[in-house]
């Protein structure tokens, strides 16, 4: 899908660039995007051996099991197919830690960690399987109990209680991550092959 | 209470180091056998990412947002959907970056404390860069038959859009 995609949305990007007079800008940012895309890399270098680091220190002293369990009840119901495999709850249970506690660069590398484990499920390694789009549609709509960045920007603009979004934003994203993880399982089965 | 955040990292560092220390865990030895798994799966996504932001950034220059912004808020009004929020909508799934200066500039334009700039608010708190997300998961492992993903995350992306102005009339009104 993203071989038709991709150039398409550069292709319309283009032709539009000419008739809204942004052709200029969109020069730019083709160079732009590119170093861009290293210099963010860099960044997540660090970050992804830093936290990948501090997990396998986790993992090794058994917290990660801990965790795993207490989360259990809502991650077998999410994904009943890797209820006997311990390994790769344990996998989620800590991208799902991360994600609640607002540690968005803890829970990109532990994603990662997680999606290779549950490729090892599926039989085709280049195709989603079920599994792996309702885990990536958690993290697009991760459920958030602590809004920290957008707090601060609040205080910054002089909100009187930057935090008192708190109960509209945690009900907002535990809804439409919910809506989201309904999408996924019934689209499933027109998308298969 | 702003510097929440920053507690709550300390705090799970501390927690994990001090539970390992109980039980007798070789932590330096576990740290950098991870980092070293890190360091691999930062690489692997960088042709991704590329991809991705080579073709958000002519998408953002090529002013389609404030086109799509112009064209829909009188049916945005309708509904009860502040417009003046729609750049922040049609850039949270696609930039972090993008979304973030959207946020800052409808903060400093409409205030934090007024409808609009608390629905943005909660936008900005509760959703998460999409595109991005599924880049990198997908670009990490190979997987190249990515199915109903982007159609699922739009659901979630777009009934967060709605239920946050909801929820903030329901509290604040």
């Amino acid at each position: 899908m993203m071989n038709y995609i991709w150039p398409c949305l550069i292709l319309f990007s283009i032709v539009f660039s000419v008739f809204s007079g942004n052709v200029l800008q969109l020069g730019d940012a083709v160079f732009t995007s590119v170093t861009e895309a290293v210099t963010l890399t860099i960044k997540m270098l660090g970050m992804f051996c830093f936290w990948s680091g501090i997990m396998q220190i986790a993992k090794v002293s058994g917290l990660t099991d801990k965790i795993s369990k207490l989360l259990s009840p809502i991650l077998n119901r999410i994904f009943p197919s890797i209820r006997n495999d311990v390994e790769t709850r344990n996998a989620v249970a800590m991208n799902v830690t991360a994600n609640l506690l607002g540690l968005g660069n803890a829970a990109t590398p532990l994603g990662i960690a997680a999606m290779r484990r549950l490729q090892a499920h599926s039989e085709n390694k280049s195709v989603a399987s079920n599994d792996m789009v309702l885990f990536v549609v958690l993290n697009t709509a991760c459920i958030r109990l602590i809004p920290t960045t957008a707090a601060m920007l609040r205080h910054e603009a002089g909100a009187a209680a930057p935090m008192d979004i708190l109960p509209a934003t945690v009900l907002t994203s535990l809804l439409s991550c919910t809506i989201g993880l309904i999408a996924a399982r019934a689209f499933e089965g027109r998308h298969y092959e | 209470m702003n510097n929440l955040g920053t507690y709550v990292l300390l705090l799970f560092i501390s927690g994990i180091l001090l539970f390992a220390l109980i039980r007798r865990t070789a932590i330096f030895d576990c740290f950098l056998e991870g980092a070293k798994d890190g360091m691999q799966n930062a690489i692997s996504i960088l042709p991704a990412l590329i991809a991705l932001l080579f073709a958000v950034k002519l998408l953002t220059a090529s002013g389609i947002t404030e086109a799509l912004t112009h064209t829909l808020s009188p049916l945005l009004k309708k509904i009860g959907f502040p417009a003046e929020v729609l750049p922040l909508c049609i850039l949270s799934p696609l930039s972090g970056s993008g979304s973030l200066s959207a946020f800052q500039d409808i903060l400093a334009t409409y205030g934090a404390d007024s409808y609009i700039g608390r629905v943005a608010s909660v936008i900005a708190g509760a959703t998460e860069t999409t595109f991005y997300a599924v880049t990198v998961y997908y670009g990490a492992i190979g997987v190249k038959k990515i199915r109903h993903t982007i159609a699922a995350a739009l659901c979630a992306d777009i009934s967060g859009f709605i239920l946050a102005s909801f929820f903030v009339r329901l509290f604040f009104d």
